[in-house]
């Protein structure tokens, strides 16, 4: 078995090749702090990856308004934090633009759930994330970015304008703030939990039946 | 519309002529599933490197230690499909080999794995 104990010389020790590597989303739209959050709790300088919008795109509605530009790509950018040696965490900021959406079905593809970040001078933005995770029953809490303290709206305030369910948790937040950004994490991480327990005292039926729409 | 001929010599795809003659042209693979936070590591690189391509080599001492498929794209910025495809020659060859991360069996992820996730979070 390798193992990064081989590795002395690594900064940062990486995981081991039988770790588990679970995700998270950091989503939201355009310049509302994705990379910035990445960047606060990330153990690596976040990363950036480029994905192919190819000719294989091309019976995806959302990009048919490109299908003459055969090579445009699409970047996300992500964080890592290893926990242990066997358990890492990679945090992967959504591609600003939300037509992609046939990206967002490989992020969200197993992902544990998704923070979703948001500008309160521009709500809006965010609603395109909040819809999908909502179709595909992905566990999400809202960050609310405190753009230098613009913070115009109350917690209840943006709950409502954003049409959410009252046990989503809406967080005020930092997204430069490490201690900001972890709380975040932590809330939603006790949030998949909750989700996860009430799914499992659901009769197993219902739920697959709730899963498979 | 270009045809396909066409898109490899594109300006926009300049750099990528070269990945895409090494792959064929494949863009898709499924033949382990590779997801972006699948581990990879190779083998034996510097044995390796001599018997691939040049940008295998690259892709096999990128990975030299553990890394996901998203930090092996990263590192030699090629586009995502591009090294998915790569990665999978190599593990045909048993040249890299692979683990599969966290696999959602039912809808509710495993809970143990959840608690040690939250834990490491309050510990950073
Ligand atoms: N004042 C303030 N500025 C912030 C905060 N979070 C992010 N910014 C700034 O807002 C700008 C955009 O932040 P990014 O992290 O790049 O936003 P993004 O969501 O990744 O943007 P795209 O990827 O382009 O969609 C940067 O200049 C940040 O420094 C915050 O909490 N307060
Ligand atoms: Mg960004």
């Amino acid at each position: 078995m390798v193992s990064a104990s081989s590795n002395p010389s690594s900064p940062v020790a990486g995981p081991a090749i039988d770790a588990i590597a679970v995700k998270v989303l950091i989503s939201g739209g355009f310049g509302v702090g994705k990379t910035t959050l990445v960047s606060a709790v990330s153990e690596i300088v976040p990363l950036r990856t480029e994905e192919l919008i190819t000719e294989l795109s091309n019976g995806v509605d959302d990009v048919s308004g490109i299908e003459d530009k055969s090579t445009t790509t699409v970047a996300m950018d992500f964080g890592r934090i290893t926990i242990n040696p066997e358990l890492v965490l990679y945090l992967f900021g959504t591609p600003g633009q939300d037509r992609f959406w046939f990206m967002w079905d490989e992020l969200a593809r197993g992902a544990l759930g998704a923070i979703v970040l948001v500008d309160t001078r521009r709500l809006d933005a965010c609603f395109a994330a909040i819809d999908y995770f909502e179709q595909r029953q992905l566990p999400f809490v809202v960050g609310v970015n405190c753009f230098d303290g613009d913070q115009l709206y109350d917690v209840d305030e943006i709950r409502a304008a954003l049409d959410i369910d009252s046990f989503v948790p809406v967080i005020l937040c930092d997204a430069r703030e490490r201690d900001s950004t972890k709380e975040l994490l932590v809330k939603l991480m006790e949030h998949v939990m909750a989700t996860s327990r009430l799914a499992d005292s659901v009769p197993a039926q219902q739920a697959r039946s709730s899963a498979a729409t | 519309m270009a045809s396909r001929g066409e898109v490899w010599f594109d300006d926009a795809a300049g750099p990528l002529v070269r990945p895409y003659a090494l792959t064929r042209g494949r863009t898709q693979d499924d033949r382990y599933g590779l997801d972006l936070v699948t581990l990879v590591v190779s083998v034996q690189p510097a044995v390796h490197e001599r018997i691939v391509e040049p940008e295998y080599a690259d892709v096999l001492w990128v990975c030299e230690h553990p890394l996901s498929v998203a930090e092996v794209a990263a590192k030699i910025d090629l586009p995502l499909c591009v090294v998915k495809v790569m990665l999978a020659d190599l593990i045909e060859r048993n040249y890299v080999i692979y683990r599969t991360g966290w696999q959602p069996v039912r809808n509710t992820p495993d809970m143990d794995t959840m608690q040690k996730v939250l834990d490491g979070i309050r510990k950073l």
